[in-house]
């Protein structure tokens, strides 16, 4: 009979207004790994950052091997025996390996004994679990599989029992993602307990003894993995039974609109991520771009979009050259010539969030009639343009004053919709448009995207959720490392042709 | 001979400027590498003058007037760190309000308290730090050039002068071999690795900004208790940021920033002994061209040869916690 | 760990006013601390300052002078703030503004009258504008701080103006370094003479109308800043780089423009101080008006009605402070650049301070009215 490892009762936990966890329990048993699948926003990292320390529950207890700890620090919970890889890594970029591991366990003031020994341990934790790491390699340096293993050293060098991995496989190649998955494996069978968050359910089905699955920040149910199946769990992830293609007319394919050229692209640190690629896209069609994050797609849809410098190659748009390595066209420009673009970080690039809804609604098109006359605001349009387009895009709240950061995530991604779709764009690039969005939001951008393609728009759509991909393009090329690996026509294709691809196996 | 002549004060001169530019600099050394910005340097250094200067003058020692001068600057640290780290506020306004609520406070309290000049009394010689002649100075002078090197410029300084040039090497120590400086090399570049260790990010950024303002009060100090012997308006006279420019120049590193404040320490000589100087061809430079040297050159230095000076990467921000 | 407030149920009067005006109550409060430590009683010296400010014509003229100073000196902090750059060179921009004003003044002086003006007003903004411009562009191309460059440019603008005026624009039948003065006729109109014109005598004082300048410079701030294309940029720029880039904003642009328009207000301190008070360059005309703008600027929180009520509130600390100066032998002026550096902490970094607590107390005790 195995006892639980970890115990959490009651834990409720708010932000604000939102509450992140409400009444969650759950036990886990030792020697398993146990998954925690949900939703994005459903409460799972907040709860296991709740474990960790990082964050205090409002109330509830947790208790390890049957005692109720009291967990006000990341310190305490690493003292308990609790480890965590967080979905961004907690890893200083410039520091060595080494250094890394031994931040804030260095042991001794001065460097010196302490640190002998503290490689001679790593050396032979690496050994064991044959993870493979150099300790004088700095971080930036390495793959993002290998920073991942620099996370896992570190915590089982601090004695980590229980092993939290946040989304581990969101940022990994699928060759990376079995090399995870061996480590993993061959942790367990050295006793450890591993708890995995992630929303993809192959992951759950694959590696998992046990599943809880999370809902708006409630517990939707506990399950033993062989006893159950993807669909009722993805049920029970959503409340519903799920709807995985979404009904499209059929294709009405026009002519070539946008086309790209033998593209190379650097990204800032001069690195090459971008490496010949070539792909057209027609009037009416959707193209997506599949491909695990950090192939490429960020340094592609930043030149195609002209915020970015191309290396090589060029981009055409109606057969006009917009970007090549001499000139390119700046986005203002592009705007003026119908090419809209949707950014992959809402936040960080596609609003302003200090500024008011009705500024956002008309960022980037600012400087346009009817918004201005001769570079003079004309604040009455403005005003009766958002109006007009919240109500149209179903905006909540319809409050054009209000600054930008008070509005929900799929509720911003909208503001950044409605001004893009808005002006009827001949080519649209879209990324990742329903990250971190709600459900009922998923729904209203997937059916916009379709009525733009219907409307004969050409769209492209990079997104590293394949479902998305799948079920919204009609063709679909693949993105690893930088180059373009395959292109199918989205008839009867399946999740595991384009998974293939995505690993760079073709 | 002249010409050595020349040379050997130069020198010595160098020593002497450079010496409150390194307090600074490796005073901002601490708080930058903790990722918090310090443009106050200035006026903690003018804080440090004035109240060393009427320490001494009170107290009767110049040692007690550097202890209060320490006491005042590490709370005018803590006070930019309640500002910025503890409340989130904008750090160079922080600095900004520190350094002219000091050329304020300081310039009002003198002339409050020692008559409208706003200049605190001279100190005689018990109230003021001396200078040192070192061991064997005079009998080696003769020895041919390392005679001179350690009698005429190195000997016969201010202690501060010597602590400085030792002060480097055990920031450098501190820095890159104990526990604490990768903890605060840590918190500067990525505050959450350090969070998620267990390690208080606001702790750590306020011992940074603790040992910040005691190095920054021997800066002050020297200048209104040894070089000087009185305190008087403004008479940091822009070192702070002088300092600042060094600790960028020298990519926020102990040596290279020393260098750095050397390189200003010897252009500052040089344009005190320019002054009224005929050069060849050119004639007088007008005395006013000649004391801007030191500022041009922050100005060109930053401009043209920092080129990407990697700043620690999260300077400027408040740790706001992310789960 | 503070309250968390929903923002949008804040109305903006409590974050705009009420918050404000406890940092500056908290702000004054320390203010007169230090001059207790000073050794002065600080209700006597409020009460100097409000006599000395308010008490009679001449007074408050002066008051109305500082005024029209620190207007121009807050509104160039707060236009480049808008980009988030910290210009702290006004002095140094306000310094060759006013060389600016004298050459055309001097040297175009035949030209008919408002046109000079308007030349002179133009010189003003060009010189403060090009003393400006190196640092925008290092900090625009090269990453240099624009703090560290401007202090820099203070210090030189200080020995420039200091040669040329002991060596090549000196009026050598003057004793001290100072230009001759402009020609009578192109001196702007006085209050004192204004008034005479409606018939009321009164004693001198250096407001002139310089003052309507600084008002109608405000609305136009206002204007571009918040009605126009730059101004929508600018602010873009300076909340977030990135999405500017996004949106087709070029950052480097902005930042020379933000720049250029900072020293452009900043320069034309020199226009009340040369056409309106002096007629001449002397040595350190600005004497820190352009470091005071950024308090006036942060207390009126960048914007042109806060900076107004700043301005004129400093225009008080001054005028009422020249009277403290004069009746208390321990307060100097010096005491009122403390009080700038006071509320430049409590209005600019301390502004969070209490703003949770604040806003949380009034958000309830709106809603609780709501209920009833």
């Amino acid at each position: 009979m195995v006892s639980p490892i970890l115990e959490l009762s009651n834990i409720n936990k708010s932000f604000g207004h939102v509450q992140a966890n409400k009444e969650v329990s759950l036990a886990i048993n030792k020697g398993t790994i146990h998954g925690i699948i949900g939703e994005n926003g459903a409460g799972k990292s907040t709860l296991m950052s709740i474990v960790y320390g990082f964050y205090q529950a409002d109330s509830g207890t947790i208790s390890i091997n049957g005692n109720i700890v009291n967990l006000k620090s990341p310190r305490d919970s690493i003292e308990s025996g609790i480890g965590m890889v967080h979905q961004h890594f907690m890893l200083v970029e410039n520091f060595s390996v080494l250094e890394n591991i031994i931040l804030g366990f260095e042991g001794e003031i001065v460097f010196g004994k302490k640190l002998d020994e503290a490689k001679k341990n790593l050396l032979n934790l690496c050994e064991t679990y044959k993870l493979n790491i150099d300790l004088n390699s700095i971080i930036s340096d390495l793959s993002v599989g290998f920073r991942q293993r620099v996370e896992i050293l570190k915590a089982l060098y601090r004695g980590a029992e229980i092993l939290i991995l946040d989304e581990p496989t969101g940022v990994l190649t699928p060759q990376e993602v079995d090399e995870l998955f061996k480590i993993l494996r061959s942790l367990q069978q050295e006793g450890k307990t591993i708890v995995l968050i992630t929303h993809k359910l192959n992951e759950i089905m694959d590696l998992t003894s046990n599943v809880t699955v999370m809902r708006q920040g409630e517990i939707a149910g506990h399950k033993k993995t062989q006893l159950t199946n993807k669909e009722e769990l993805a049920e029970m992830m959503v409340g519903r039974s799920v709807l995985l293609r979404i009904n499209k007319s059929p294709l009405k394919k026009g002519d070539v609109v946008f086309r790209v050229n033998n593209l190379q692209v650097k990204d800032d640190l001069d690195v090459l991520r971008v490496k010949n690629v070539n792909f057209e896209i027609n009037e009416g069609e959707i193209l997506g771009l599949a491909g695990v994050t950090g192939n490429g797609q960020t340094e592609l849809l930043e030149a195609l979009s002209g915020i970015r410098k191309v290396e090589s190659g060029e981009i055409q748009l109606f057969e006009e050259t917009i970007s090549d390595k001499n000139n390119f066209l700046n986005p203002k420009d592009l705007k003026e010539k119908g090419l809209a673009h949707v950014p992959e970080d809402r936040q960080r690039m596609g609003l302003i969030t200090n500024f008011k809804a009705n500024e956002n609604l008309i960022f980037g098109y600012h400087h346009q009639q009817p918004f201005s006359k001769s570079s003079v605001l004309v604040e009455s349009e403005i005003l009766s343009y958002s109006k007009k387009v919240m109500n149209d895009y179903d905006v909540r709240p319809q409050a054009p004053n209000l600054i930008t950061s008070n509005f929900s995530g799929g509720n911003q991604q909208k503001i950044i919709l409605s001004r893009e779709l808005n002006k009827n764009p001949k080519v649209l690039l879209v990324g990742q448009p329903t990250r971190g969005v709600d459900i009922g939001a998923i729904e209203f951008i997937h059916q916009r995207l379709i009525d733009m393609r219907d409307k004969g728009a050409a769209i492209l759509l990079v997104s590293v959720e394949l479902e998305e991909v799948l079920s919204l393009s009609d063709r679909i090329v693949v993105m690893f490392d930088g180059k373009i690996v395959g292109e199918k026509v989205n008839q009867n294709v399946t999740d595991r042709e384009i998974g293939l691809l995505m690993a760079g196996i073709s | 001979m002249e010409f050595m002549s020349d040379i050997v004060s130069l020198l010595s001169a160098t020593l002497r400027i450079s010496t409150p530019l390194i307090f600074a600099a490796m005073a901002g050394l601490f708080a930058e590498r903790s990722g918090v910005i310090d443009f106050g340097l200035e006026g903690k250094m003018l804080a440090a003058a004035f109240v060393a200067a009427t320490g001494a003058y009170f107290l009767g020692s110049p040692w007690f007037g550097l202890i209060l001068a320490i006491v005042c600057c590490v709370s005018l640290s803590l006070l930019h760190g309640f500002a910025s780290v503890t409340h989130k506020g904008d750090q160079v306004v922080s600095c900004v309000a520190i350094n002219i609520l000091m050329i304020g406070l300081t310039t009002a309290l003198a002339a409050a308290w020692f008559g409208e000049e706003g200049l605190t009394p001279t100190l005689n010689d018990d109230q003021r730090f001396f200078e040192i002649n070192l061991p064997f100075a005079d009998a080696l002078r003769p020895i041919p050039i390392l005679g001179t090197i350690y009698s005429d410029i190195i000997s016969g300084h201010y202690i501060f002068v010597y602590i400085a040039y030792i002060l480097v090497p055990i920031v450098y120590w501190v820095v890159f071999k104990t526990s604490f400086g990768l903890r605060l090399r840590a918190v500067g570049e990525n505050p959450s690795a350090v969070d998620t260790a267990g390690i208080g990010v606001y702790a750590t950024r306020y011992k940074a900004l603790m040992i910040n303002g005691v190095l920054v009060a021997f800066a002050g100090a020297y200048l209104s208790t040894a070089i000087n012997a009185n305190f008087f308006r403004e008479m940091s006279a822009g070192r702070g940021y002088l300092a600042l420019a060094a600790l960028i120049f020298g990519k926020w590193h102990p040596k290279t920033a020393l260098l750095a404040c050397l390189l200003f320490g010897f252009t500052d000589a040089l344009q005190i002994r320019l002054q009224g100087v005929e050069l060849p061809i050119i004639g007088v430079i007008p005395v006013q061209f000649i004391q801007a040297i030191p500022y041009v050159l922050t100005v060109v230095l930053l401009a043209g040869f920092v080129g990407k000076a990697i700043a620690p990467r999260a300077i400027g921000q408040p740790y706001i916690k992310e789960g | 760990m503070a309250t968390l407030v929903d923002k949008s149920k804040v109305p903006w009067w409590v974050s705009n006013l009420i918050v404000p005006l406890i940092n500056l109550i908290l702000a004054l409060f320390v203010s007169g601390l230090f001059i207790f430590i000073a050794g002065e009683n600080p209700i006597q010296a409020v009460k100097l300052i409000i006599y000395g400010s308010f008490g009679y014509i001449e007074g408050f003229a002066y008051t109305l002078y500082y005024t029209t100073n620190f207007i121009f000196t807050g509104l160039a902090f707060a236009v480049a703030f808008h980009c988030r750059l910290f210009n702290i060179g006004g002095e140094g921009q306000a310094y060759l503004g006013g060389l600016g004003v004298f050459l055309v003044a001097f040297h175009l002086g035949f030209l008919p009258l408002p046109i000079v003006w308007l030349l002179a007003i133009a010189g003003s903004a060009l010189f403060g504008a090009a003393w400006a411009f190196i640092p925008a562009y290092l900090q625009a191309y090269r990453g240099s701080h624009v703090v560290i460059t401007t202090i820099m440019f203070n210090f030189i603008a200080s020995a420039l103006m200091v040669y040329l005026l002991v060596d090549v624009i000196r009026d050598t039948n003057q004793m001290g370094p100072q230009t001759a003065s402009v020609a009578k006729e192109l001196w702007f109109p006085m209050f004192k003479d204004i008034a005479q014109f409606f018939g009321i005598k009164i004693r001198y004082s250096p407001l002139n109308i310089s003052f309507f300048l600084a008002i109608i410079v405000s609305f136009l701030v206002w204007f571009l800043i918040w009605r126009t294309k730059w101004g929508y940029e600018m602010r873009a720029v300076g909340h977030n780089t990135r999405a500017a880039v996004y949106a087709g904003i070029s950052p480097n642009r902005n930042i020379i423009i933000a720049m250029l328009i900072s020293g452009a207000l900043a320069g034309m301190l020199g226009v009340n101080e040369i056409l309106g008070v002096h007629h001449r360059v002397i040595v350190n005309f600005p004497a820190g008006y352009g470091f005071t703008g950024i308090a006036v600027a942060l207390m009126g929180r960048n914007h042109p009605i806060g900076i107004f009520l700043g301005a004129f509130l400093f225009g008080i600390l001054y005028q009422g402070g020249s009277e403290v100066t004069f009746d208390m032998p321990n307060i100097s002026r010096y005491m009122f650049v403390a009080v700038q550096g006071v509320i430049i902490l409590f209005s600019g970094a301390l502004e969070n301070l209490f703003r949770p607590q604040i806003e949380s107390f009034f958000v309830k005790r709106l809603n609780e009215e709501k209920v009833v």
